[in-house]
């Protein structure tokens, strides 16, 4: 595809409850196939979904958590996570499966005013 | 940019977390978002003290859909659907905050 | 102006696909294009032909197609979120299309505005 555009994919849920997490992780590495400059933000829950130690063999549903670690190898290596939304569920960068940029709110927004797309579910 | 919010405030931190976060620009609140700009509410004040930085448009249908349509706040604009479009077409970029 | 939607709950359900359904007129009423609909999630389940609603209530699916026909909309159904939930192309309406995620990354870099509804 020869017009590259700026996607942002905003998570603002936490894993399992929902489909969201797994569906929206879809979306982002076809994304990364079609060689669009793609970028995460995680957000208020959304950032449960990189909290290390998933285990899900108990609720009999696929852990998706390693797919965020592979990311890299689909040159995706823009990950944003809020770090109110960190502090508000007692969370550290420490306690997240992959490395990220944690930003201030302020830092957030601003970002989200140079991206072309922003896509959400 | 155009922040499209469609849940409750009382239920979601979507619009606060729109408030704290976007540079400024057009927020449109839709569905049950619509709530947010009613008087009375306990966000009414944090929607108040946004209106500075945001434009605040309400979807007109879904507010009356919801009985609300007599008590929307003052400085909130209602919009129709042809209302919505024009905002879509006005911002470069439309963010669904879901 | 060129724009695209993306629709990502369920019929009747949530009122997602109604405002996705009623922004979509408007912009046609208003002379913009609306060249793609993108369904998602449980999106998918807009599609279904074996959707019958009570005689008194809107059929979702039904003016999903009409828009289609009139106004040259392309409905594109995510093809992995569709399996999932048994939208085949069997039990597929009028319209509409199974096609992958690509088409979604598309209706981004193709549109001049792509406008999301969901939950």
């Amino acid at each position: 595809m020869s017009d590259v555009k700026k996607f942002m994919f905003v998570n603002r849920k936490a894993p399992y409850g929902t489909i969201y997490a797994l569906e929206s992780l879809e979306v982002v590495l076809i994304t990364a196939a079609f060689d669009q400059d793609v970028s995460l933000m995680f957000t208020d829950d959304g950032v449960f979904q990189l909290k290390k130690g998933q285990q899900t063999k108990g609720i009999e549903t696929k852990n998706f958590s390693p797919t965020y670690r592979a990311l890299e190898g689909y040159d995706i290596e823009k990950l944003y996570v809020d770090r109110e939304s960190l502090q508000e569920r007692g969370l550290t960068e420490d306690d997240l499966l992959v490395d990220v940029k944690v930003l201030s709110r302020a830092e957030v927004g601003a970002l989200m005013d140079e991206q072309d797309v922003i896509l959400s579910f | 940019m155009l922040h499209i919010i469609n849940r409750s405030p009382l239920a979601d931190k979507a619009l606060e977390n729109c408030l704290n976060t976007a540079t400024g620009g057009d927020i449109l609140l839709i569905e049950d978002a619509v709530y947010a700009a009613t008087k009375g509410n306990a966000f009414e004040s944090r929607l108040r003290a946004a209106m500075g930085k945001f434009k605040i448009n309400v979807l007109r249908p879904d507010l009356e859909a919801r009985g609300m349509a007599d008590r929307l706040v003052d400085g909130a604009k209602l919009v129709d659907y042809a209302g919505f479009v024009e905002l879509a077409v006005a911002n470069k970029t439309c963010q669904s905050w879901l | 102006m060129k724009f695209g939607i993306v629709v990502n709950e369920g019929p009747y359900q949530h009122q997602s696909s109604d405002s996705a359904y009623l922004f979509a007129k408007a912009a046609i009423e208003a002379g913009h294009e609306v060249w793609r609909v993108f369904f998602y999630h449980d999106g998918v389940n807009n599609a279904s032909k074996l959707t019958e609603p009570p005689q008194d209530d809107r059929n979702i699916v039904n003016r999903w197609t009409k828009l289609a026909e009139e106004h040259k909309v392309d409905l594109v159904v995510c093809v992995a979120a569709a399996l999932r939930r048994g939208i085949r192309e069997e039990n597929l309406a009028t319209g509409f299309r199974i096609s992958g995620l690509g088409q979604l990354v598309e209706a981004g870099t193709k549109s001049d505005r792509l406008v999301t509804f969901g939950d």
